[in-house]
């Protein structure tokens, strides 16, 4: 098995977008549900059961109060993927009959998301991928252009995992609302990070997961809304857990690991999150010395604990290769396998070499202001490196619109 | 495991026994230990490629060689799900799902997340049907025969059930459906750990297994394929699992499940002797309380006790067993909140009053001679006091 070196300090982490630590106090809370109370929480019949059950419900009601919600309307599943497959598919199916079979969806959103759309497109539904604007944000306009009298639902983002803006997710609720369309949100960038108020936003269904937000993997939960109420063709079935709606034994540790992971983001998520701005901007602002390099999506409207930068006339692969001080990485970690540009980066209009030389820093709750500091000495030495050994780069510097050149073919 | 203890004469303390093992069963230490790691420091995905990343992926990839050595497979052939209701909806529903004639077959006594996922499958077009089973709750494979006359995709038979402990011929399943080329699906959840499981003898085309019935954590599961079959994922996404199952991995718990699996496979014979002797001294007792015992003429897993008494239902029976503190189980886990009577023992043609009455127990290692001797004389106290009670209101 590979581990990491003993002699060798660890790269600092800076890809909490891809994930998150666990809390030490979350361990803490999950591993008495490992060792005594272990029982399967489905068990009516004596106490290990209903300690389980306890437990489970008491995170419920957690990942409610983080974001504003009935605990009655939190499904348990094993991640955002697969509520982000349960809503677009359960709400697609369900209402595919009285509704339509139209499907709106943003050209970044994440991959469980845009598949899933494909997935029904391949059964007989259409789907029309909205492209965002050079800043990444959705255009209301275009937006409301897209719905057509058999959409049946939309799917939008809270916060992209590439470039961390922010969606004006009550707007085009808004406009879903009206227009009778069913509104699925993906939360899973976005809690503990952005304030959620389910109680006033006009969603239907949201996608969250633990392990962005300090808590284990391979735990997540769905939103799905009570009033006005929303259903959804369950795409699991079995023993009827989570009334019907997911069946399979419910993780419980990995549920209390959610529950508390929410409980300290509601508890702390205002301090924590000037913490990172701070950190952020002093990361932007030393980077921002360094010739030809472009911060990727909005600003204003994006959570503090991202950056993307493309770095001009660096290629990616090898700008990554240099900095192994440091983890980060070039786009979402599921599409990290490959070598393609990064499809977010391409939507919002940016050169393929651009997105090629992309490095997506993300910052969290146990990132320092000396690992800030190490990143941005780090970037600036290798960047420079790399350059002076870069034809297009000396190209750059004579002078020559490198757009504008022919090159022979051969 | 806390064992419960008689004192003053024959009240029972409150110290639990645990005898629901098939529902599920402690975490072993050796697998926390594995686990803990994953689950503290070493935090990476899976799929980053990063020095983080890399090392929970080499862990992943471990894990899956531990699984595929437990159950006679090669690595590649293991995609991890989050649990064996998902490994079986996976099954049921990619094997089917770009099919829209012909039938499922599934037999009477299966698990809910293989027999509903057929049924939902009739929105397809798909005909799905059930396989009876004969008294003994073995399969009557002369009945699959002649289902299969009609042209059938997926055939789908447990291993093992969990209710009665039986083992399936599902080797003998296998061939008869492979002669007319339907796909072979068997849920082997409650089989491994208990008996020996191997794919390739087995013959099947899919397998289920799970990781929190052999000791190992809750969320992770396996479907084990034959490559050679094409198979639709479940969820989509990131593209996981060769495509087929996407979502980040659960690294702790599947690190956890390939731990679990060298134990179980280190203890197998050990759970078989031990459970064996101490289903032997409970079944002694039982026939001394005239129980009728579900299944005990078919080969069954050593651990496992399904039983009931003339004239006293199980819910209660389990109720006051739970007081006298031994967890017992009233059918399995996920319909022991229905008060139906157990599906299992209907399909053997069990007479509905005294399928009522049904109380599972399962063993497991921890277990004790001394926590049978208490629970028969606690069941013997419970029996007296409910028939006098119903002779009351009689």
């Amino acid at each position: 098995m590979a581990n990491m070196n003993q002699t060798e300090r660890p790269p600092i982490y800076l890809d909490y977008s891809a994930t998150t630590p666990v809390d030490i106090r979350v361990a803490e809370k999950m591993i008495p549900y490992l060792t005594e109370h272990y029982g399967n929480p489905a068990s009516r019949s004596h106490p290990y059961g209903w300690t389980a059950e306890k437990a489970v419900e008491n995170a419920r009601e957690e990942v409610a109060k983080l974001v504003n919600a009935d605990p009655r309307e939190i499904v348990w599943t094993s991640g955002a993927t697969e509520s982000n497959n349960l809503a677009i598919k359960g709400a697609a199916n369900f209402y595919a009959s009285t509704k339509g079979k139209h499907i709106i969806t943003i050209a970044t959103e994440h991959k469980a998301v845009i598949d899933a759309v494909r997935e029904l497109e391949r059964q007989g539904f259409t789907a029309t991928y909205i492209e965002p604007e050079p800043d990444g944000l959705v255009d209301l306009a275009k937006f409301k252009a897209a719905i057509q009298p058999d959409t049946v639902l939309a799917s939008v983002m809270l916060v992209n995992n590439e470039i961390g803006v922010i969606q004006d997710i009550e707007a085009i609720g808004n406009i879903c609302r009206e227009a009778g369309v069913i509104f699925h949100v993906d939360a899973a960038q976005a809690t503990g990070k952005v304030k959620i108020d389910l109680a006033t936003l006009p969603v239907d269904l949201m996608s969250f997961s633990a392990h962005k937000t300090y808590g284990p993997k391979g735990v997540g939960a769905l939103y799905v809304c009570r009033k006005p109420r929303v259903r959804i063709e369950a795409q699991m079935h079995g023993g009827g857990h989570e009334r019907g709606m997911r069946s399979g034994t419910l993780a419980t540790h990995q549920i209390v690991g959610m529950g508390e992971a929410f409980r300290i983001a509601r508890e702390e998520m205002a301090s924590e999150n000037e913490r990172i701005r701070m950190l952020r901007d002093r990361l932007l602002t030393g980077l921002q010395d360094i010739e030809e390099t472009y911060v990727n999506g909005d600003l204003a409207h994006r959570i503090p604990h991202n950056l993307n930068i493309s770095f001009n006339y660096v290629e990616g692969e090898s700008l990554i290769m240099a900095i192994k001080g440091i983890a980060v990485s070039s786009g979402s970690a599921c599409t990290s396998a490959s070598l393609e540009p990064s499809y977010v980066l391409r939507a919002l209009g940016r050169s393929d070499e651009l997105a090629h030389s992309s490095i997506r820093f993300s910052i969290g709750r146990f990132t320092t202001e000396a690992d800030v500091d190490y990143t941005i000495k780090l970037l600036k030495d290798k960047i420079e490196k790399l350059r002076e050994l870069s034809p297009l780069w000396e190209m750059f510097k004579d002078g020559i619109d490198i757009s504008k050149v022919q090159w022979a073919a051969h | 495991m806390r064992c419960a203890r008689i004192c003053g004469g024959d009240r029972l303390i409150m110290t639990t026994a645990y005898l629901d093992h098939n529902s599920t069963t402690a975490l072993k230490t050796e697998v926390l230990e594995a686990m803990l790691p994953f689950m503290v420091n070493q935090h990476g995905n899976a799929t980053s490629r990063h020095i983080y990343g890399r090392t929970a992926r080499a862990a992943v990839e471990h894990a899956r060689e531990q699984v595929a050595n437990a159950v006679g497979a090669y690595a590649n052939q293991i995609v991890f799900t989050a649990s064996g209701t998902e490994a079986n909806n996976f099954a049921v529903r990619g094997i089917c799902n770009n099919l829209d004639t012909g039938q499922i077959l599934t037999s009477a006594i299966e698990h809910p997340c293989v027999s509903r996922p057929a049924l939902a499958m009739q929105f397809n077009g798909l005909q799905a049907k059930s396989i009876h089973v004969d008294s003994n709750c073995n399969i009557n494979l002369a009945h699959l025969q002649k289902l299969l006359l009609a042209p059938t995709n997926l055939v789908s038979a447990m291993l093992v059930n969990n209710e009665t402990g039986v083992i399936q011929n599902i080797t003998k399943v296998a061939e008869i459906a492979r002669e007319h080329k339907a796909y072979v699906h068997t849920d082997a959840v409650q089989a491994l750990g208990k008996i020996p499981v191997d794919f390739f003898a087995l013959g099947v085309h899919a397998m289920t297994v799970s990781s929190h019935k052999i000791g190992g954590p809750l969320g992770a599961g396996a479907l084990v394929l034959d490559k050679r079959i094409d198979i639709q994922p479940l969820l989509y996404g990131g593209g996981q699992e060769r495509g087929l199952r996407s979502g980040t991995e659960n690294v702790a718990a599947i690190v956890g499940f390939g731990a679990a699996c060298d134990l179980a496979i280190k203890n197998l014979s050990a759970f078989d002797v031990h459970t064996a002797n101490l289903r032997d001294h409970l079944e002694i007792g039982l026939a001394k309380l005239k129980a009728v015992i579900f299944g005990h003429n078919s080969l069954r897993v050593a651990n496992t006790s399904f039983f009931s008494f003339e004239n006293i239902e199980g819910e209660t029976l389990v109720t006051a067993l739970d007081k006298a503190g031994f967890a017992v189980a009233s059918g399995s886990a996920c319909s022991s909140d229905s008060t139906e009577p157990s599906h299992v023992l209907l399909a053997m043609g069990v007479p509905e009053d005294l399928a009522r009455g049904a109380v599972r127990v399962s063993f497991g290692l921890s277990n004790t001679i001394q926590e049978v001797e208490h629970f028969l004389l606690a069941l013997k106290q419970e029996l007296t006091r409910l028939r006098n009670l119903t002779a009351v209101a009689a």
